[in-house]
């Protein structure tokens, strides 16, 4: 089965979301992340959803509980990118991602977690 | 006065790729008749919601899409359908929160407020089908 790749940056795992996920494919990367998360020792989580043109409720219930069960395995989760239109419909949608921070890019979401990790 | 440009062309729902090639489809339509990205997006959205609850609650059914053309403006004209259960209470499953398993119980409440016109029709131990319409206005 194809698979999300998941890349490693010191203590922070990076996922770049680049194909229009089917539910599968959400369900296996949040339990990829999770195996990752213990085995690379990771205290950071950023995903990047740039590429990603809508975020429905699935969508968004995956990325909870991804970063809910990050955050019980010591790891914090930024989900980043994510475009306008997206937002003004998970707004409109009653989506509010709990549990879940965002930043702007990756680069917002790396300094996020390095002040984090330093205090 | 009004013509439907495009005979309804039926989509299964079967799986989750499914699913998805019916959001591609709507997106491409919604770009056809020129609605913004922020319409594009909530329309592609409600989609997304109904074709899962057919799979999901169902087991599976059918999409119907079209583009209406009225005097002053186009549509996309979207039914979902399907043989499954039905509903018994519409009031409670259209009730933000509720879910009969699983689910955050937005799709259905959540896809009235992203479109202009919502109708669901449901008869227990027949079948469900929601029709959905979102307009571009000139
Ligand atoms: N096509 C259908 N056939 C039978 N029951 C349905 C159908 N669509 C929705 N329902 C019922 O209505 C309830 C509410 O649907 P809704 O989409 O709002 O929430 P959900 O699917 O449970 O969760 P979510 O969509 O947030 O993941 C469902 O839990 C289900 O019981
Ligand atoms: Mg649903």
């Amino acid at each position: 089965m194809e698979k999300i790749p998941i890349l490693r940056i010191g203590k922070v795992l990076l996922v770049t979301i680049q194909v229009d996920m089917h539910d599968r494919l959400a369900l296996a990367l949040q339990e990829d992340l999770s195996e990752r998360i213990v085995r690379d020792e990771a205290n950071g989580v950023i995903i990047d959803i740039s590429a990603l043109d809508i975020v429905d409720s699935f969508i968004g219930r995956v990325l909870s509980n991804t970063a809910a069960v990050a955050r019980i395995l010591d790891a914090e989760t930024i989900v980043v990118g994510m475009q306008p239109a997206v937002a003004i419909t998970l707004v409109e949608l009653g989506l509010n991602l709990t549990g879940v921070k965002t930043a702007l890019n990756v680069e917002l979401g790396m300094a996020m977690l390095s002040r984090r990790l330093r205090s | 006065m009004t013509s439907d440009v495009q005979i309804p062309s039926a989509m299964p729902l079967y799986t989750d790729d499914d699913v998805v090639r019916v959001r591609a489809q709507v997106r491409q339509f919604a770009v056809e008749i020129g609605l913004s990205l922020v319409d594009q997006t909530k329309v592609v959205t409600a989609a997304s919601e109904l074709a899962r609850n057919t799979l999901r609650h169902a087991g599976g059914g059918e999409a119907r899409l079209q583009i209406l053309q009225r005097e002053n403006m186009r549509g996309l004209h979207l039914a979902f359908s399907d043989r499954g259960p039905g509903i018994a209470d519409i009031g409670l499953a259209m009730t933000d929160g509720y879910t009969s398993g699983g689910g955050l119980g937005l799709g259905l409440g959540g896809a009235k407020r992203l479109v202009d016109e919502f109708e669901l029709t449901t008869e227990v131990g027949k079948g469900t089908t929601v029709v959905i319409i979102k307009w571009k206005r000139f």
